[in-house]
């Protein structure tokens, strides 16, 4: 590591003096070493938990009496319960949430990007910057409040139209459904889901967007050509974040729903719990099988959530070639 | 299919900045046109204004008239994006689109044109890639992705993609600045296949690529910096480069500025 002072009477014929031994720069060594250390140190705490998570669901997972995957049931302190319903009331209230927010997030995302005046874009882009900083406690408060007012009305009449649909059948007498979840759930996940994509359309090179409009696309056309295309791996990237929300959401969901441990075809009849919402409200009340129970639960929920991003990046890659990052 | 452009008395103005102060030129059909002159006196801004995608620039706006075979290009009812499908136009850094294949990057404005038949897409695709001299170096891997070829590909692919939606027109911004000499005497070779068929105006820096394959030369200057660009002076090219009328066309061409 010893460095020799130059020589300055005679001209050095030794060049990189100040390379170390190995003939790697202190300065990279160092940045090399802190980077590898993050990178690993996120690995080390991803298998922690999950290590954490598996010893302590154990006892409960040896002492059920029922089968852990296909019980809808949860009541561990007789040895009686599975995730079936949690996964369910987890999954669908996520998927609803999606399937409301990402079409209008991207809508949101491309008229701040592509068609707003650049002043209002500013203003825009600033609200749905504050808006993902809202705590989820105050969604739920509001979704308790407020929402479930004025939302059955339009649950009362999906069921009236579309009730021949198992999803939407079945008897809507209250507000406390997985439907209600996932429109508090989409509302809470569309400026996170926006801003990023945002960005992201922001990231489109202008000779792209040129290549189209002189191809004589209209806006919107060349928004299909060159913007979505380009953005598409980013869109993923932004559904995943607010999926990742959506799974995790504790407060806002366990303020809506009435939990109950069935699955119900009908997202719009009272009833359905989440994991994370199930783990906030039982974990007071429940013994010591009970509470192992639960994290056998959250351990799931980790589960779901590290297959769900590692299907998100397998379909990223599926088209890294097209992807533009070469370009 | 080629078409003759009037331009006159056109003044491209950014905001309150004049940009280009008064053109008059005649292009004929079937001719290569070229433009050169030094940076920033308004060749590229002219030259975008001959398809409208100036308008693509905040602010920008032009004074003036243009007319293609005698239709005013700015008349109250004409559609940017109706003359753009008439004049097409490849750019300076070879820009096919990155999430396409080959196949689809030239298929894109034709797709943009409501053709879906695939037979009818796969021979205008072959009959494009042809036109831009790319067909032998990818007909086995039209489903690759276009930003997987080389720089000097790229651009002939980019031509084959204007070339597609059969223009009348076809405008080049300095279509080889980015290119090797190999490839740029590939899209020259081009360029003197593709006037049989179209009118073709051309933005160089380059002025032996000028005289090599135009038949008319334009030449641009600006007074100064913050001064508006101007037409010196337009002639037959072989003329241009052997007796120009002004003094300022010498002095450019000969390398004495500029």
């Amino acid at each position: 590591m010893a460095t020799t002072p130059p020589d300055l009477d005679k001209p050095s014929t030794q060049l990189g003096t100040t390379r170390s031994a190995s003939g790697v720069r202190l300065g990279d060594r160092i940045f090399r070493g802190s980077s590898m250390g993050a990178g690993i140190f996120v690995l080390v705490v991803m298998a922690a938990i999950g290590t954490f998570l598996l010893i302590r669901a154990i006892p409960s997972l040896t002492s059920n009496e029922s089968n852990v995957l296909t019980t809808q049931n949860f009541d561990p302190d007789n040895n009686d319960w599975g995730i079936a319903a949690l996964a369910y009331g987890t999954l669908v209230s996520s998927i609803i949430a999606l399937i409301l927010a990402v079409p209008v997030a991207i809508g949101i995302a491309l008229f701040i990007s592509h068609y707003a005046p650049r002043r209002l874009a500013v203003i825009l882009a600033y609200v749905v910057d504050l808006l993902a900083a809202v705590p989820s406690v105050i969604f739920g408060l509001w979704g308790l409040r407020f929402l479930s007012e004025h939302i059955l009305p339009i649950e009362r009449w999906i069921n009236d139209w579309f009730g021949w649909i198992p999803v939407f059948g079945g008897s809507v007498n209250s507000a406390s459904s997985l439907f209600t979840a996932g429109v508090v759930l989409a509302i809470m996940i569309l400026p996170i889901i926006a801003a990023v994509c945002r960005e992201v359309f922001l990231q489109v090179p202008r000779a792209h967007e040129e290549a189209a409009l002189a191809l004589g696309a209209t806006r919107w056309e060349m928004i299909r050509t060159a913007v979505l295309p380009f953005g598409r791996p980013g869109i993923i990237s932004a559904t995943m974040l607010g999926l990742g929300r959506a799974l995790g959401e504790t407060i806002a969901i366990a303020l809506i729903l009435s939990p109950s441990y069935a699955i119900n075809a009908s997202v719009l009849e009272i009833g359905g719990s989440t994991f994370a919402a199930n783990i906030a409200l039982r974990f007071g009340e429940i013994a010591e099988t009970g509470r192992s129970a639960l994290i056998a639960s959250g351990l799931v929920l980790f589960l779901i959530t590290l297959l769900v991003n590692m299907g998100a990046r397998a379909v990223i890659a599926r088209r890294k070639e097209f992807s533009g990052a070469s370009a | 299919m080629a078409k003759r452009i009037d331009v006159s008395g056109l003044n491209v103005y950014y905001g309150s900045f004049r940009a280009v102060e008064d053109v008059n030129m005649t292009i004929e059909p079937r001719s290569v046109t070229a433009f050169i002159g030094p940076s920033g006196c308004g060749k590229s801004t002219f030259l975008r204004t001959l398809n409208r995608m100036h308008e693509v620039i905040p602010g920008a706006r032009v004074e003036g008239k243009v007319t293609i075979d005698g239709e005013d290009l700015y008349g109250q009812n004409v559609d940017p994006v109706a003359v753009r499908r008439t004049v097409g136009m490849v750019f300076q850094r070879p820009n096919p689109f990155p999430t396409m294949s080959i196949y689809d990057n030239v298929a894109a404005g034709l797709r943009l044109n409501g053709v879906k038949k695939k037979s009818q897409l796969d021979g205008i695709v072959e009959t494009s890639l042809k036109g831009a001299n790319l067909w032998n170096e990818v007909k086995d891997r039209l489903d690759r992705p276009g930003a997987g070829l080389s720089g000097g590909q790229q651009q002939r692919l980019c031509i084959a993609r204007a070339i597609a939606v059969e223009p009348e027109v076809l405008l080049m911004d300095e279509p080889c600045s980015a290119l090797d000499p190999i490839s740029t005497l590939a899209i020259e070779d081009q360029i003197a296949a593709l006037k049989e068929q179209y009118t073709i105006v051309i933005v160089t820096h380059n002025m032996q690529q000028a005289a090599r394959v135009s038949d008319t030369t334009a030449f641009f200057n600006i007074a100064g910096s913050g001064k508006p660009g101007k037409l010196i002076e337009m002639a037959p090219t072989p003329k241009m480069f052997s007796t120009p009328s002004e003094k300022a066309t010498e002095d450019y061409i000969s390398g004495r500025f500029g």
